[in-house]
């Protein structure tokens, strides 16, 4: 627990420090989606229709991009190599890594909700909804993005092959967020892509830490 | 209990052993798959009756069917060789990830293809985002996942231990993904054989359809056999075993020419 702390202290540390690593991908999430507008036009009819997935497709490539990097500094300046060598709080480093990026990818996320909602036409029963479900599913984008750049962090060609392997993984909380979304759009009931919703993060929260431990320890060996 | 149960496996972990039981295998799960494929096919697609609803051009079932099936087969293989692999350290179990991930690719491109092929006549569209169509198209994905995986890092055996992990994690999304888009969107018809239940389909088409999927698992099988063998060769190439071995055969074949 103590190691956890000074690891999470660390990383906390190394966001306040390099602040574009948080401040850019919400820059870009805001960026794709007033683009939407101007390429398809600017009806609210139209726009408060494709809304869900929107915002969805663009959270992802965010936290897609916003991973890229994640492990890349640890890894050349030796970081990495020595939790693993010390065989102790490696694990820990992944939690800590994992609740970071979330911190720093998904919280933002959910800040700018509203401002989302005003661009979109959103309504305020459809905003609360965005936001449960930003919730709910950026944790594990967070988790899946963590497992990509732990895959490739010692790879020759990082970036796109990371979006290559972990974008397929996305598509499930694709289809269950934008469907709640839709059904809450329409006055149906949302609560069952909710529960599955949760259902994933939790899958997400046993499995994912462990395979990337795993995943550390393959790179470096 | 285990243990003693896959005793007789552990010869087979050694590269050499199995290089030659493969290519012992090789010719004839090849002249099996060649024998039931024309089989199943010719049955299937010149003597088997037409259907009442879709004519004749139901007939690509005995292709399509088949490959959508061996392709999560490949999957589901790939995956076990992947986790003995990375279990007991086992590195034939990983070169076999390597070997089976492009055939199971082709697989899927095969059974997508012939989808569309099929789609057109009877929807109307090559393709539209239906549950199978969709969970088959994020299969391929996984696939190419794994293998672009596989070859991105400069020290080999380092890629394959890594796509194998990713393997891993692909089979425990498979269901996620299939259970998913089957509750967003279905328009495919539905399973024509199933285990539990008598199957929607007359005798006359299901025999050949039977033996063109026997004849696409021995296929797998024996392209398996022949990716593993080059696998293990391009892995032990420095060893021993492999340089003896050439020199036989050279040697072979040079009193062969003589």
């Amino acid at each position: 627990m103590v190691m956890w702390q000074t690891l999470m202290q660390r990383e906390l540390q190394l966001l306040g420090r390099q602040k574009a690593d948080w401040l850019n991908p919400l820059v870009f999430f805001l960026l794709v989606l007033s683009l939407f507008p101007l390429g398809i036009g600017p009806e609210p009819g139209m726009l408060k229709q494709i809304a869900p997935g929107l915002v969805w497709i663009a959270a992802l490539l965010s936290v897609l991009l916003s991973a890229e990097r994640l492990f890349k500094d640890d890894y050349r300046y030796g970081v990495i190599e020595q939790l693993v060598a010390g065989r102790q709080g490696l694990f820990s480093y992944v939690t800590a890594k994992i609740c970071c990026h979330w911190l720093s990818t998904g919280v933002p996320l959910v800040l700018v909700s509203p401002l989302i909602a005003v661009l979109l036409g959103l309504d305020w029963q459809s905003w609360q909804v965005l936001v449960v479900t930003l919730l709910l599913g950026t944790p594990v984008l967070s988790l899946l993005s963590v497992l990509g750049a732990a895959l490739t962090m010692a790879a020759d060609k990082g970036g796109i092959l990371q979006a290559l392997i972990i974008l397929p993984l996305y598509i499930p909380l694709l289809i269950f967020a934008s469907g709640a979304m839709e059904a809450a759009a329409t006055a149906l009931p949302y609560a069952g892509q909710l529960a599955v919703l949760v259902a994933f993060l939790l899958f997400a929260l046993a499995l994912v830490p462990l395979a990337v431990r795993q995943a550390l320890r393959m790179n470096v060996g | 209990m285990w243990g003693s149960m896959f005793r007789w496996l552990d010869p087979y972990a050694k590269p050499e052993t199995l290089y030659h039981l493969c290519g012992r295998l090789l010719p004839y799960l090849m002249a099996l798959a060649v024998f039931t494929l024309v089989l199943g096919n010719i049955w299937g697609l010149a003597f088997s009756p037409s259907d009442y609803q879709q004519g004749d051009s139901y007939r690509i079932i005995y292709i399509h069917v088949p490959s959508a099936i061996w392709s999560m087969g490949a999957y589901s293989s790939m995956a076990i060789a992947a986790f003995i692999g990375l279990v007991w350290q086992i590195r034939v179990a990983q070169w076999a990830v390597l070997a089976i991930a492009p055939i199971g690719a082709i697989y899927t491109v095969i059974a997508l293809f012939t989808g569309a092929a099929w789609g057109k006549p009877m929807w109307g569209t090559w393709w539209v985002w239906d549950a199978r169509l969709t969970s088959e198209l994020v299969l391929l994905f996984l696939y190419l996942g794994v293998i672009a995986l596989a070859g991105a890092f400069s020290e080999a055996a380092r890629g394959i231990k890594v796509a194998s992990l990713l393997a891993i994690v692909g089979v425990v999304n498979l269901p996620i993904i299939h259970y998913s888009v089957e509750w967003w969107n279905t328009l495919h018809q539905g399973a024509t054989i199933t285990k539990f239940a008598k199957p929607s389909i007359d005798p006359s088409m299901l025999w050949p359809l039977l033996i063109s999927i026997l004849g696409f698992a021995l296929l797998l099988a024996a392209l398996t056999c022949l990716r593993l063998r080059s696998q293990i060769l391009i892995f032990e190439q420095h060893r021993p075993w492999v340089r003896q071995w050439v020199d036989s055969m050279a040697a072979s074949r040079q009193k062969e020419q003589n």
